[in-house]
């Protein structure tokens, strides 16, 4: 694999993953805010 | 061996990295940049360029250090549970599109990769240069022990001083990409908190998601996310206390002497640590680029509600970034209050600069250059 190649490739997966990885977090921690309200976590306790 | 023998072998190198040292402690101590990693690893670089002493030679203390907790990556790691135990995710997870900014002040270390292998440096070379670009001492640390230690001093030295020249290398870049408009936007502040609970789960969604998708950086996903397991959960807060206080300095201790230790001149003083001084520089400029942009688009896509300025916080440097965008859109317009927006940003930043380690080593291992 030439250097082109290897600089292509990782930046494009790499900046590519991170943003889907991330993305992808976000959505969790979206869904969990929906589902799970502070005002249950008191009833909780 | 004479009493001058020291004098005898000392080389014009040694001198001029005595000197380096010595600008190092200035630099902590009289500007009080980054002052818990610059005072050891410049007393470090000093230590090393003694002549005769060999402190880095086999059964020398520096080797001691250096061998033990940088060889073996466990230093980062431990620093890693110490970040996480103090770092409040709570702005990240109040407003998780912040996450994306987090992401996008990340693609200077790509960029300034792609640049390091166009000046001709070998690929794990460059990989360990762009990683300057995450903003993040111990992630630097991790990366360029395991895959070029020969270039640990210079890319520690890069990370942790640009780390510090934050406040002067953002604004004008945070200016230059931004219209009068943009940078007077008023955010809404932030409502609503986050669930004790969403704060329990979220190193948990952390490390399973990120592990699974890049295992190659779950030593440093696990370690920070269990630093924060323990702060959130409440129950251990010995153990909290510990990793954020007397464990993380002892490690920043011999973590900066053994960076120090590999300051030696004539491994040091080369043209090709200039060029990573001026890679690391550029990576951090384009994090700032990346991020602002990135705050851009989302300015559009929400119809404009978003003050662009906060996506310079999508770096690792926490919270100096945030307080540096709170600053800025203060200097702006006074009734903005970009901080909280901002801490989310880079809080995001934080795990974003993990996130883009994890993912370069999963990739170079997937591409079948590292094990």
């Amino acid at each position: 694999m030439t250097s082109l190649e290897f600089g292509v490739t990782l930046t494009v997966l790499g900046m590519g993953s991170t943003l889907f990885i991330l993305f992808l977090i976000s959505l969790v921690i979206d869904l969990l805010n929906k589902v799970i309200k502070p005002q249950e976590d008191k009833k909780g306790k | 061996m004479t009493l001058l023998s020291g004098f005898q072998s000392l080389q014009w190198a040694h001198g001029v990295m005595i000197l380096v040292g010595c600008g190092l402690l200035y630099l902590g101590i009289r500007k009080k940049m980054e002052p818990l990693l610059l005072v050891p690893i410049g007393f470090g670089a000093i230590l090393v360029n003694i002549p005769g002493a060999g402190l880095m030679e086999k059964d020398g203390i520096l080797r001691f250090f250096y061998d033990f907790g940088v060889l073996t990556e466990i230093f980062p790691c431990l620093i890693f549970i110490g970040i996480g135990a103090m770092t409040d995710f709570g702005p990240l997870l109040a407003n998780p599109s912040t996450f994306l900014l987090g992401a996008a002040g990340q693609f200077g270390i790509f960029l300034t990769l792609a640049l390091a292998l166009a000046l001709g440096f070998p690929q794990l070379d460059a990989v360990s240069i762009g990683i300057i670009g995450a903003c993040d001492g111990p992630t630097a640390i991790y990366v360029t022990s395991k895959y070029a230690p020969h270039l640990l001093g210079a890319v520690s030295v890069a990370a942790y001083s640009y780390m510090s020249l934050v406040p002067v290398i953002q604004p004008p870049i945070m200016k230059l990409l931004t219209t009068d408009k943009e940078r007077n936007t008023i955010m809404p502040s932030m409502v609503g908190s986050v669930s004790k609970t969403t704060k329990l789960l979220f190193p948990l969604v952390i490390t399973v998601i990120g592990g699974l998708i890049a295992p190659k950086g779950l030593p440093l996903l696990g370690t920070i996310m269990l630093g924060n397991l323990m702060r959130e959960s409440g129950v251990v807060s010995r153990l909290t206390n510990a990793s954020q206080n007397e464990i993380a300095n002892v490690v920043t201790l011999f973590l900066g002497l053994s960076i120090g230790a590999t300051m030696a001149g004539e491994a040091f003083l080369k043209p090709q640590t200039l060029i990573i001084l001026c890679l690391g520089l550029l990576a951090i400029c384009l994090d700032t680029v990346c991020g602002v942009c990135f705050g851009k688009l989302m300015r559009v896509m929400s119809g404009g509600k978003v003050n662009p300025l906060i996506g310079a916080a999508g770096i690792s440097a926490f919270p100096m970034s945030a307080r540096v965008v709170q600053k800025e859109g203060q200097k702006y317009n006074k009734k903005s209050y970009l901080l909280m927006h901002a801490m989310g940003a880079n809080a995001g930043g934080q795990v974003g600069s993990v996130i883009a380690a994890a993912v370069m080593l999963s990739v170079l291992a997937g591409m079948g250059i590292i094990k």
